[in-house]
């Protein structure tokens, strides 16, 4: 029993946010908006280079073969630095979508492809999550469930019709398509999928919930009325040592779900529900908290504020919104709908199996 | 990251799990913020101690077993599971022990820890005084010294289990010149010594169990002084640190009373099927809070292993474990609506398997003191906003 990451995970993680402090400023980010599809397919290969696409492909088919415990810290920064680029589909979700579906010539069609930056895959969530497809316009391929199965399209295929959304960096599309024998490419567990892109979105959250509490710590310290810095008031220190509070315990959340997706533990659809459900109630607190501590200025467009407050809300609906997650764990814990189990402590009567 | 445990840490569940489930009083007793119950209470803490269990961390040679932090998770999950009773020397065992163990002479520990551990001698905790509360460097009560002791003057207040423990740890002001936290002194003193008189307060629930204490002239020994004199306030820190940081509220007490929620929201809910349909995420999200609280502990517990310290994010936990008890019961008494009036002693009115309605009564009269003792909420958030955030203190 060890609730700790090792010093590679620690270091891998400061890479990435160095890497994305270089690259990927919130200039970059707002640069981005002002493009036609949003996307940097010259910046994409550059986060290639760093591992972060192909991270949990396989070596055999070129990646870092790496597992979710790795790859939450990266996504943590992601969400750090606002990253507009599809990583949660291909990286997070495709890539062990495509290892699952176990087809063979697939995966040496795309894996490789993916881990050398030259490819981007979406994903749908299925109807009862999300009737959008997220970045269907600069994929290579798409994933989208249908009936059970998993169909691998052609985006030449399908019709894609743009939905413009409050995040500029979100860009999302309703897909026309019609599934056929020619697209089936397998069965897979649905709950698989929609934990892997929530649990992505829950350590995004954290970083998109440091980022707001930095910004407003910094600007509350700068920022004088009355003579005096108003983070010196103690209206405005409550409001974020409370952001703090519900951004740290959410964080133990969103570490154990990575690792019930990484070990495909019992619990996992539960445990991953927990973290996006606690995460994106910190983060969307900490986006409204941050407001009110920058005052009128934070109600610009110009300020860098709402980069994040916009991230906090589509990524707490993304994959899975709130209400959605936490009905599933309502169903779980009092129902017994799903597994659901403490950790380490068992009530009488119930025998404790290992929390793995 | 392994979230697993090892065979050595099933096998040690195992014999917790085993030696209480044959020795845990079969009904519950009396509190231990009555005199019956203090010594029923000590008792209890007698037996735990002969099996070995009182304090499982603790080194053997002062009544503990050696186990490191991440046992003595285990076995206060153990604990929370067997129901057994509140720890009636929390004081002494959780806060104080660990502060001799860090900062005691070999003397020391070895006149007051293996005491400590059988509950031979029950401590109570005395920082507060009337104008000291959150202001704790206020401090007015004296200890000055004359030969080779302390002369003790002025007033403690709120000592939990005050009215019947043996003695008080505190901080007394040992330099007349000075002010704020300089010029403190730790001390240990018997309750029972000249001079010292305990005045029992009744609580919120009308139990006489915290204690003003005065001291009028009354002598102790330089050698019951811990640390250095004058460095009182360092020395408290330290408790602090330990109190709100990790061993005064385990996890394993919040998940207990999450899982008692659950079943009592399922009984409610099949005896009243137009329950408010709220209650029901409220319900599941307390115990996704208790969760989230035992995976924080471990999280720490194992940067601890590795050879971490406690600093200010021990503040974070006093207020998430706080907060998240008061709305525990909140909730517990709405699901038992008129039932939620009824004192423990009440015959029962069907109110359920799960705890009587009187247990939540009780349980919220003093959850509800959570966000006051161990440093108000409202200093913990203080302390996050100026020494984890590092806003400005002016
Ligand atoms: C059940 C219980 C058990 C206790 N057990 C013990 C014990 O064993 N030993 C012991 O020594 N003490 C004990 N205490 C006392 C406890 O530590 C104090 O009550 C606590 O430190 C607060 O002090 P106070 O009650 O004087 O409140 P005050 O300090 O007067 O505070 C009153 C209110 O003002 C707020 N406030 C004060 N200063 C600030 C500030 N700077 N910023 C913002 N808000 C502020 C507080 O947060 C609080 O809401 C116990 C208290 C309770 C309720």
């Amino acid at each position: 029993m060890e609730f700790l990451f090792s010093e590679d995970q620690r270091m891998l993680q400061k890479t990435v946010r160095d890497f994305l402090e270089g690259e990927c400023p919130v200039e970059a980010v707002r640069a981005r908006w002002e493009t036609e599809s949003g996307r940097s397919l010259e910046f994409w290969k550059k986060l290639a280079e760093i591992g972060v696409p192909g991270l949990l492909v396989p070596e055999a088919h070129g990646g870092l073969g790496m597992d979710e415990l790795d790859l939450v810290l990266v996504l943590e920064e992601c969400g750090r630095a606002a990253l507009p680029e599809p990583v949660i589909a291909t990286a997070a979700v495709a890539v062990p979508l495509l290892c699952e579906l176990g087809d063979t010539e697939l995966q040496e069609a795309w894996l490789p492809r993916i881990a050398a930056g030259d490819a981007i895959v979406a994903v749908g969530a299925g109807s009862s999550i999300s009737p959008f497809v997220a970045d269907a316009h600069v994929a290579d391929l798409l994933l989208l469930p249908d009936g059970g199965a998993i169909h691998a399209v052609d985006p030449a295929a399908v019709s894609l019709t743009a939905q413009p959304a409050n995040d500029p960096s979100q860009k999302l599309f309703t897909v026309d398509w019609t599934p056929g024998p020619g697209t089936r490419v397998g069965t897979a567990d649905d709950a698989a999928s929609i934990d892997r892109g929530a649990l992505a979105c829950a350590a995004q959250q954290l970083g998109v919930g440091d980022r707001l509490i930095e910004m407003s710590v910094a600007y509350a310290t700068q920022r004088k009325q009355f003579g005096v810095p108003i983070g010196s008031f103690q209206a405005v220190k409550h409001q974020l040592a409370n952001c703090a509070v519900k951004v740290e315990y959410a964080r133990s959340l969103v570490y154990r779900a990575a690792h019930s997706v990484a070990r495909a533990t019992r619990c996992r659809s539960v445990d991953v529900s927990m973290a996006k459900a606690q995460a994106s109630q910190a983060a969307v607190f900490a986006a409204k908290t941050a407001l009110q501590v920058h005052g009128a200025i934070g109600y610009t467009w110009e300020q860098d504020l709402h980069v994040w407050m916009r991230r906090a809300w589509s990524l707490e609906r993304a994959w899975g919104s709130s209400t959605w997650h936490r009905r599933r764990i309502a169903d779980a814990v009092i129902d017994g709908a799903l597994p659901a189990e403490s950790f380490g402590y068992s009530a009488p009567g119930a025998p404790r199996a290992a929390p793995a | 990251m392994e979230l697993v445990y090892t065979p050595q840490q099933e096998a040690f569940r195992k014999e917790v799990r085993a030696w209480l489930e044959a020795n845990v009083p079969a009904e519950p007793l009396s509190s231990f913020d009555t005199a019956d119950g203090f010594e029923a209470h000590r008792g209890w803490e007698k037996k735990l101690h002969a099996g070995g269990w009182a304090m499982v961390p603790w080194p053997v040679e002062y009544g503990g077993r050696g186990a490191d932090l991440l046992e003595w998770l285990i076995f206060e999950e153990e604990y929370y599971r067997a129901g057994a009773p509140g720890r009636v020397n929390q004081n002494g065992i959780f806060l104080l022990g660990p502060t001799i163990m860090e900062v005691g002479t070999p003397g020391q520990k070895a006149r007051y820890l293996p005491k400590m551990a059988s509950s031979e001698e029950v401590w109570a905790q005395g920082w507060s005084e009337p104008n000291a509360g959150s202001d704790m460097a206020n401090i007015q009560a004296t200890a000055f010294r004359d030969g080779d002791h302390y002369v003790l003057n002025g007033q403690k207040t709120w000592a939990s289990r005050g009215a019947y423990a043996h003695w008080l740890f505190g901080m007394f002001r040992s330099d007349p010149d000075s002010s704020r936290h300089h010029g403190l002194t730790f001390l240990l003193a018997p309750l029972d010594a000249p001079g010292i008189t305990v005045r029992p307060i009744q609580k919120l629930n009308g139990k006489a169990a915290f204690a003003e204490i005065f001291f009028d002239d009354a002598r102790v020994p330089v050698e019951n002084r811990l640390g250095e004199e004058g460095e009182g306030w360092k020395v408290a820190m330290a408790t602090a640190g330990f109190e709100r940081g990790l061993m005064l509220r385990s996890p394993a007490r919040f998940q207990s009373t999450a899982h008692k929620l659950v079943a009592l929201y399922r009984e409610t809910a099949a005896r009243e099927p137009a329950l408010d349909p709220g209650l029901r995420e409220r319900v599941a999200t307390c115990w996704v809070e208790a969760e989230a609280y035992a995976l924080n502990t471990y999280q720490t517990v194992s940067r601890l292993l590795a050879g971490g310290r406690i600093g200010a994010e021990a503040s974070l936990n006093k207020i998430f474990w706080s907060e998240l008890d008061v709305a525990m019961h909140e909730i517990a008494l709405e699901l038992l609506g008129p039932r939620g009036e009824l004192l423990a002693s009440a015959p029962a009115l069907g109110a359920g398997g799960v705890g009587g309605a009187g247990d939540w009564l009780d349980g919220y009269l003093f959850a509800l003191s959570g966000p006051i003792y161990a440093g108000t909420n409202e200093i913990q958030r203080n302390i996050i906003a100026e020494r984890i955030l590092g806003l400005p203190r002016k």
